[in-house]
């Protein structure tokens, strides 16, 4: 069962080792009564698959499409949701938090 | 992240060691800080004071901000005792994330048929405890009654730096007990420690009721209380 982060973390690393291409999306910051705790992670690889939530399926849509784009770039990106967004009814959290998620690519270029 | 530094991550969490990812937000650096290596970081009085309380977080030096991913081991507690209270505790334990773990040397109490799916150890607790190493992220509680079996394992608690130490049992059967740690060597500093009569104040009676009581109460020592008494 994937029930806590660190089995995110876990996952991240045995996606990569089995050749794919992973990013990890991470909450660092809260306002109001954001979901997901900081620290909570999302793993995607670049077909769109995922694990964890960092918002409990109210944004996760869109950080998985982020997170294709910053697998293919290379370039660590910070996003930020919350129902100030002007895309607040598609992509927004309805309990009236914020969240700011970081979203980076598992690097294998070192690993052999 | 390197997927060096992510396996560095996950071994170091597989080994109940902590450490915390330090991301530069802005440009994405990284460098991860084992818990023996904080003291010399540059960071080192933020990366303490999350790591004492458990949590990730963003923090701001020399104008960056930087995100800390703190990995402090899962929580577990060791029982000594595969008795009546302890088979309530390891439902309970399972859905609070806690890793239970049963010592009981008595093989006609420790059977998988009463504790189906809990990690059972029948060595002798002085045997058993040794093995899994007491760390600063364990709770031990004494269920047995029985001082061959409670005390040794009792005395490698306290020699640790669990964080709850816990022991069924009346007042006069704890006052004996603190005789018997004090003949071996442990002064009340030590010995006060243990809370006895174990478990949060509920008035609990049924085995399950003692159990949510001690679960109650290290929680309560994990995470600390969140509003002042009234």
């Amino acid at each position: 069962m994937i029930s806590t982060d660190t089995d995110i973390l876990a996952t991240a690393e045995a996606w990569a080792r089995e050749g794919r291409s992973v990013a990890l999306a991470t909450v660092i910051e809260t306002w109001g009564s954001a979901p997901r705790p900081v620290g909570s992670h999302l793993v995607i690889d670049a077909d769109g698959h995922f694990q964890g939530s960092v918002s409990g399926g109210c944004v996760e849509g869109a950080v998985v499409e982020e997170a294709v784009e910053v697998i293919a770039q290379g370039q660590p990106r910070t996003l930020e949701f919350g129902v100030a967004d002007e895309t607040a009814w598609k992509v927004g959290l309805s309990c009236g938090g914020r969240i700011r998620v970081y979203v980076e690519r598992i690097s294998t270029e070192t690993v052999n | 992240m390197d997927l060096a530094t992510l396996a560095v991550l996950n071994t170091e969490r597989a080994a109940r060691r902590a450490t915390i990812l330090v991301t530069d937000v802005e440009s994405g650096a990284q460098r991860l800080v084992k818990a023996a290596d904080l003291a010399a970081d540059s960071l080192a009085e933020a990366l303490e004071k999350q790591l004492r309380l458990g949590k990730s977080a963003l923090v701001e030096a020399d104008g960056k901000a930087f995100f800390l991913t703190v990995q402090a081991p899962p929580p577990r507690v060791i029982v000594t005792g595969a008795v009546h209270i302890s088979q309530a505790m390891a439902p309970m334990a399972q859905l609070l994330d806690l890793d239970l773990i049963i010592v009981d040397p008595r093989t006609a109490f420790a059977t998988p048929e009463r504790f189906p799916g809990v990690r059972l150890l029948t060595d002798w607790p002085d045997v058993a405890l040794a093995s899994l190493g007491l760390d600063g992220y364990t709770a031990f509680v004494a269920l047995t009654h029985d001082p061959k079996i409670d005390d040794p394992a009792l005395e490698a608690a306290l020699r640790s730096d669990c964080f709850y130490i816990g022991a069924l049992g009346s007042r006069k059967t704890h006052g004996r007990r603190i005789e018997r740690l004090a003949a071996a060597g442990f002064d009340a500093t030590a010995t006060q420690r243990i809370h006895a009569p174990i478990g949060l104040d509920i008035g609990a009676v049924s085995p399950a009721e003692i159990a949510l009581a001690i679960l109650g109460e290290i929680v309560s020592t994990l995470r600390g209380p969140r509003r002042a008494p009234a």
